[in-house]
């Protein structure tokens, strides 16, 4: 499942693909929405570690427009359940994901991303 | 005492792509649930699989920890990437599974990152050509052959562990007595600051197994 939690964790790793590698862009996507068991306590610990603007941006991307532009610095309930629809309820099935440096395709079959690089595209 | 997770949605098809766990996975199981505590201690955010297989030490880690927790999985086997969803959703624990070698797609972004890491990696004594060929064509082959002495695969992997590595992180490693523990334990600590415990050892069958844990040594 390429959920939106998972997705602001990979990068091209292209050989020599070393900068704007990342975030991957969504490509002729299908998105399954499954319900998740809201737990905010693991959401304020995991903010940290999100790219805030990669993870807006691609939320915007796939139609979700409920997150603000900066991670506000209170955390209520409300901002806490969009966020936790975005990152763990958003499940990408099928389509690609493409690099925005070398235009690499990373496919994504049954919700599985695809991320083998052949012998040669290998740092 | 926590159950082993069921695995009855897996048929004898998918284990002739995929390694059906066998005393290696058990012991690895039983290590685990001896750190239990520790573990939950933690209080991890992200946990780590690399070559999940059946996906059954993830989905028997997910009921240790619980649900809020992210779990990565990742195995260059694709059949073995859906094999590690199925078991996971299966035994209600959410995962995402990943096609990839090792964790190279997500070590930029995981820099220092990662709380509990677990490799079970291709560790019997081979030739170099076995491994790489079962590595390549993603077969059965590339869940055992290991190559010289068995750490061929496991070597790659040790070589950037450490910088997946959250300050309080452990990394699980299942070895073999023939994988040469004293040497590769030494080489952990003098070159990647790595100290390592042998939580468990059993013999099964003509196999000697380990589970080492290993820290930063400044923790």
């Amino acid at each position: 499942m390429v959920r939106l939690i998972t997705h602001n964790l990979l990068a091209c790793h292209v050989k020599g693909c070393t900068s704007n590698n990342f975030p991957l862009q969504f490509q002729d996507v299908s998105i399954e929405i499954r319900e998740a068991e809201f737990n905010p306590d693991f959401l304020r610990g995991f903010i940290p570690k999100i790219e805030w603007k990669a993870l807006v941006d691609t939320a915007r991307q796939l139609g979700d427009t409920s997150l603000p532009l900066e991670p506000p610095e209170m955390l209520d309930d409300e901002f806490l359940k969009n966020l936790h629809h975005v990152l763990l309820e958003v499940h990408v099935e099928e389509g690609a994901m493409i690099c925005p440096n070398c235009n690499h395709r990373y496919p994504i079959s049954n919700g599985i991303p695809n991320m083998l690089l052949a012998e040669h595209e290998i740092a | 005492m926590i159950p082993t997770p069921d695995l009855s949605h897996l048929t004898p098809k998918d284990y002739e792509t995929v390694y059906e766990p066998a005393e290696d996975t058990f012991l690895l199981l039983d290590a685990l649930e001896a750190d239990a505590d520790d573990l939950k201690d933690l209080n991890p955010k992200i946990c780590l699989e690399v070559g999940s297989g059946s996906g059954c030490v993830t989905a028997f880690l997910g009921q240790i920890l619980g649900p809020a927790v992210l779990y990565l999985c990742t195995d260059i086997n694709a059949h073995a990437c859906r094999c590690t969803r199925a078991t996971c959703t299966h035994n209600k624990v959410a995962i995402d599974s990943i096609n990839s070698t090792y964790a190279l797609a997500l070590e930029t972004r995981l820099n220092h990152s990662v709380d509990v890491i677990l490799f079970n990696p291709p560790y019997v004594p081979t030739t170099q050509e076995e491994a790489v060929l079962a590595q390549d064509s993603r077969s059965i082959g590339g869940a055992w052959a290991g190559g010289a002495g068995g750490m061929e695969i496991t070597n790659n992997f040790l070589y950037c562990v450490k910088d997946l590595m959250s300050p309080s992180a452990r990394f699980y490693l299942v070895a073999l007595r023939d994988n040469g523990i004293p040497d590769m334990r030494q080489r952990m600590l003098m070159e990647h600051g790595l100290r390592s415990d042998i939580v468990l050892q059993r013999r099964a069958g003509r196999e000697h197994l380990f589970i080492l844990r290993f820290v930063h040594d400044e923790q």
